[in-house]
């Protein structure tokens, strides 16, 4: 059951002076589990961008999977489970509640405490029983990070899936000068859009970010020095090492699952093919050959990439097994599918797909092949699964600007992320980092 | 007038192949690198056309035109193009030491990297064009900025078609 909530944005905006990328829902869930995030006691002394409780109320809003309850409506604001009156949040129709609160340690210490209780108790009962009590002490300037680590243990007990909001997305910003691409940033913000940071600043372009497994490096291709190359940064310094400038193509970088290796496109000034890169001892292995376009590899495991070819015409998605290096064709519907992932339980496969003409993104079931289409806009490219696969960040364009978009991968759930000004593209969601 | 047929029936060649795009196999492509090696030989020095039906003056105002534009989903130059791409290929012979980078692009729909692989198939057709009049390899670089550099901003057709490219830009002339 869908609700489209049109002009109705929820707004997910922290009014701070490094926030830079908003995320609104635009389409969300009527079924969504009604719940309250109580401010925790003593958040509200924090500054707006480290009060735990409403870091953690956005979190759940934006995940779509929760209907929040408005804080302005209530009556009361318990902190720890004794004050809580269980008959007014039940007659609120709520099924979960979440209380807490912030107790400063130092002026630079903080204890986080709180408990989350299951107001519906299938099991009986006339007192909320506690889904999970934790306490965590962190320096002030990590509240935020553990605000969503709370979220991630939040969602997980709620929905049965592990939380991404510890997470961080990497993207391509483009900024035009004088109707001309002037400078690419390669820019790195939390999940929520918070802190965004540059890693890279120049007047070529920049693509294809991909976070290595641990989340401490990203590779990425720059053409800064006017061709293809591909290099690997350390994401908390910024320090980073060339890995390939073969000629031509050096393009679509993929960790391997253990870190240890990268898939990559070489042209070879010839016809882009699949290559491994042992990151270790520099050994170059390609893996597929023939004079059609092989490109984007993606793990499906430690044995087998997807890529896209058009061996058979048109872009279609195919599997390779490394160590046969036999080829299966995955995508028979649509005369274009490209640039393949699939989420971490193997259940979907999700891709670039063309649909009368309009570039889409769906998620083909791959149990039975079966393909839903998640996006309505007709430029959507550089899906991106979040760590738990729940979500799809892409990039889509609205208003004649290139933006990021977010889709459950139900297509229940809709995000629109609108940017102040130049193009954001290319995003790449992190694994989770907590 | 005899050297300049020779070229010109490269030429034709070349666009028969370029037609069918990279559909054609590599050795095929080994084949018409030979073929440009023939063609080196046939080529007068700059200025001294005798043979091509090219004035110095008329590849110097061919050579103007840097930026060539394709059809979608298309790598194939129209003829005219190719007069000018000779143009550019007379002035790499005639001056050893000149340089050129090739950039092909695409328009903004569909997947980015496999647009740099359609961007390299543009860049590379033009670079074909060069090497059969006679560049060296040494002379042209190319690089496929697939989606990634768009010359107008905008989404729509209008947009596409100044996008859907290959520019010639000079690193050293």
């Amino acid at each position: 059951m869908l609700k489209r909530i049109i002009g109705l944005f929820v707004l997910l905006y922290f009014p701070m002076a490094h926030a830079y990328l908003e995320i609104e829902i635009t389409q969300g869930v009527d079924a969504a589990m009604p719940i309250a995030v109580v401010p925790f006691q003593g958040a509200d002394l924090l500054p707006p961008e480290l009060n735990v409780s409403d870091v953690i109320h956005a979190d759940l809003a934006r995940s779509g999977e929760f209907k929040l309850f408005a804080e302005t409506n209530m009556a009361q604001k318990p902190s720890q489970v004794a004050q809580v009156e269980y008959a007014y949040w039940r007659n609120l129709g709520l099924e979960a509640l979440l209380i807490g609160e912030v107790i400063p340690m130092t002026t630079d210490r903080f204890r986080v405490r709180f408990s989350l209780l299951d107001l519906v108790m299938k099991n009986g009962g006339t007192t909320p029983t506690p889904l999970l009590v934790r306490e965590f002490t962190t320096d002030k300037h990590e509240l935020r990070h553990l605000a969503h680590h709370i979220s991630d243990l939040v969602y997980q007990k709620l929905t049965g899936f592990p939380g991404a909001f510890s997470s961080r997305i990497a993207y391509v910003g483009l900024q035009w000068i004088n109707g001309k691409p002037g400078q690419y940033r390669l820019e790195i913000a939390d999940a929520d859009g918070y802190n965004p940071q540059t890693l890279l600043k120049t007047g070529e372009p920049i693509m294809s970010p991909a976070w290595s497994p641990d989340g401490k490096q990203l590779a990425y291709v720059s053409f800064e020095n006017h061709r293809s190359e591909i290099y690997i940064a350390n994401v908390s310094n910024g320090q980073r090492k060339k890995v390939s400038n073969s000629p031509g193509i050096n393009g679509a970088p993929a960790w391997s699952p253990d870190g240890r290796k990268l898939a990559l496109v070489l042209s070879n000034e010839n016809v882009p093919k699949i290559y491994i890169l042992d990151l270790a001892t520099d050994k170059l292995t390609q893996v597929t050959s023939g004079t059609s376009i092989d490109t984007e590899p993606f793990w499906f495991d430690s044995n087998h990439l997807l890529f896209t070819s058009n061996r058979g015409g048109q872009p279609q998605i195919y599997k390779v097994n490394l160590t046969n290096k036999q080829v299966q064709r995955m995508t028979f519907t649509g005369e274009y599918n490209a640039r393949a992932s699939v989420t971490p339980n193997g259940e979907y496969m999700v891709m670039i797909h063309r649909n009368q003409g309009r570039y889409h993104i769906a998620a083909q079931n791959l149990k039975n092949n079966h393909i839903l289409i998640l996006t309505e806009t007709s430029m959507d490219e550089s899906p991106s699964l979040a760590p738990n696969g729940r979500m799809v960040i892409y990039g889509t364009v609205d208003r004649n600007k290139r933006v990021l978009s977010a889709v459950s991968i139900d297509g229940r759930v809709k995000l629109r992320i609108p940017t102040q000004d130049g193009d954001v593209q290319e995003p790449a969601w992190s694994p989770l980092l907590m | 007038m005899k050297l300049g047929l020779c070229l010109k029936l490269g030429l034709v060649t070349l666009v028969s192949v370029v037609m069918i795009g990279c559909a054609s196999k590599p050795k095929h492509e080994a084949d018409m690198e030979d073929m440009s090696g023939e063609g080196i030989s046939g080529v007068g020095p700059y200025g001294t056309f005798t043979g091509s039906d090219l004035t110095p003056e008329e590849a110097e105002a061919l050579r103007q035109q840097r930026v060539f534009y394709f059809t979608y989903d298309s790598s194939s130059l129209p003829p005219e193009d190719l007069r000018a791409i000779e143009a550019h290929a007379y002035y790499l012979v005639h001056h050893p030491h000149a340089r050129v980078r090739i950039e092909g692009s695409t328009d903004s729909r569909g997947s980015r990297e496999y647009n740099i692989a359609l961007g390299e198939r543009r860049a590379q057709a033009v670079a074909r064009a060069m090497f059969l009049a006679g560049a060296q390899n040494d002379q042209v670089a190319i690089v496929s900025y697939g989606s990634e550099k768009p010359a107008v901003q905008g989404m729509n057709e209008e947009a596409w078609r100044y996008n859907r490219r290959a520019e010639i830009v000079y690193e050293a002339e």
